[in-house]
């Protein structure tokens, strides 16, 4: 590799990191809690 | 807004967080997983006619009943949109790798938006004016291309954004296409639920809907996607001065890659171990109900559970992958998969259901960490500049699998019920072959060495490419 550019992260990314994840976490967690909600009926 | 698209349009600018990348790759993944969940609309589906005019039959629950509407499709004739899905994902990203590389993430993530929610939106007249064949050409090609160019395009950004964790951040996107089920299916049913009349099922106006909301989450993916620029490191990185035994700082190009015996040696290593795989996925519920007596709600539950393992053992696995190695973790997967898939037999005939569940959870995780480990080896094996298109290429394997596995899984079960096996004994050979095509498996894996020194570009080359 020739050149090696490395760079740190602004600190004003925090709120849009915040709001990607959850953007895809909030499903996410939804589906696995519908999912496992679910799964409880095989130990029933 | 093609100069949007653009890859130059996506170079990222200082200070831009990697960490914004994944959650970019799981907009894209945690829709196209849908495709896993598609199963919820089929007998929906197979009941359109007979909704319309309000006289359906449960035929399963009252033996000796005919379908009342005889145009109503059939659920053969239904699984094979999934099918024709599975095709399509693997010959686009194979045909599709390199343009993905050429045109950059956020162009890819938003072709793929338009063929994989287009699909939908398609697939949403075919159920509303009952045409098959539009919901084999809408779901089945335009959205399995959406699959395939969906799937890839993210993975190589990826891993140029994750030089140091490469299995992390590849089996973080691809741990999105096995969530896409959990958050697909009960989307799927809340909607038919609230577009249900007495004269209509909901699928088509379910499909329409699930097409715009998936498009628009996609299209957020697709703008917060950046690409690295050329040279560009984590802090603190210190690349590898020399290539490691499996592991190469230098780069192949796909047309080289596809004359080196590993590019084979990985075919067959992703091939077997998602045959196997399919062959549990696609019987669990039949075999826990026949084996064990455990009623539909319960197997639907064991289903449900295998779901979640599937999605958690992709970055689990992805993830171990970067401290344990590649080949390594493939080891783990054959020699295991080996093992639990002889030892099931054994579960079933002692009726412990508790170490029958706990087996098919482990080869389940195995199963999706070996998707989501697969871009890290070829990383690996063939550097960074190509590994999309390589990736692509590989994914015919999953096609291939699709086919093959629950035909061979179906064949073997039909051939022994017809020499009189009982149901709960005919799943017992099923294992043993699954058993044998990973052994096959691991000696492919073992046989992968470094790619020979004149398959790769010239430094000055790489670059250029890169």
């Amino acid at each position: 590799m020739a050149r090696i550019n490395t760079s740190t992260t602004d600190a004003g990314n925090a709120p849009k990191l915040i709001a990607a994840w959850l953007f895809v976490g909030i499903p996410l967690l939804f589906g696995l809690f519908d999912t496992l909600r679910n799964a409880l009926k095989l130990f029933q | 807004m093609a100069a949007l698209l653009d890859r130059s349009h996506s170079i990222a600018g200082p200070g831009f967080s990697r960490w914004l990348v994944p959650p970019a790759a799981l907009c894209v993944h945690l829709c196209i997983g849908q495709a896993y969940a598609f199963s919820v609309f089929n007998k929906p589906l197979s009941q359109l006619l007979c909704t319309a005019q309000q006289n359906c039959v449960d035929l399963a629950k009252t033996p000796g009943a005919v379908a009342p509407v005889t145009g109503d499709w059939s659920i053969a004739n239904i699984g094979w949109i999934f099918s024709i899905a599975i095709v399509f994902l693997g010959l686009s990203a194979a045909f599709a790798g390199k343009w993905v590389e050429r045109a950059g993430p956020r162009m890819a993530m938003f072709v793929a938006a338009l063929c994989f929610c287009g699909g939908l939106i398609i697939s949403a007249g075919g159920a509303a004016w009952h045409q098959l064949w539009l919901i084999y050409l809408g779901y089945g090609v335009l959205g399995g291309c959406g699959l395939g160019i969906g799937y890839i395009s993210p993975v190589s950004t990826l891993i140029k954004w994750f030089p140091d964790r490469p299995g992390l951040a590849t089996g973080t996107a691809i741990m999105g296409f096995g969530g896409g089920a959990l958050i697909g299916a009960p989307l799927a049913v809340g909607l038919m639920r609230y577009f249900s009349t007495p004269t209509s099922n909901g699928v088509a106006p379910t499909m329409l809907t699930m097409g715009i909301v998936y498009f628009i989450w996609m299209l957020v993916g697709s703008m917060i996607v950046r690409v690295p620029h050329v040279g560009w490191a984590p802090a603190g990185y210190v690349p590898p001065t020399s290539s490691a035994k499996l592991i190469t700082t230098r780069n192949v190009l796909l047309e080289q890659a596809l004359r080196t015996p590993q590019f084979y040696l990985l075919w067959l290593v992703l091939f077997l171990n998602v045959t196997a795989g399919i062959g549990v996925l696609g019987q669990a519920s039949l075999m826990i109900q026949e084996m064990f007596g455990v009623t539909a709600v319960a197997a639907a539950g064991f289903v449900g559970l295998m779901s979640i393992f599937n999605m958690g053992g992709r970055i689990f696995w992805a993830s171990m992958s970067d401290f344990m190695g590649r080949k390594t973790t493939y080891v783990i997967f054959f020699v295991l998969g080996v093992i639990l898939y002889f030892l099931v037999p054994t579960f079933g005939s002692i009726h412990s259901v508790a170490l029958f569940v706990v087996a098919f959870l482990i080869i389940i995780s195995m199963y999706g960490g070996g998707f989501a480990t697969i871009p890290a080896y070829l990383r690996d094996l063939y550097g960074t500049v190509n590994v999309g298109a390589i990736h692509g290429a590989v994914l015919t394997a999953w096609s291939a699998a699709g086919i093959a596995g629950p035909v061979l899984i179906n064949y073997i079960r039909q051939y022994q019920l017809a020499h009189g096996v009982a149901k709960a004994d005919a799943y017992s050979v099923t294992m043993y072959i699954m058993a044998a095509l990973l052994v096959v498996g691991l000696i492919c894996n073992l046989a992968i060495k470094a790619v020979d020194e004149r398959h790769y570009l010239p430094a000055t080359a790489a670059e250029a490419a890169g």
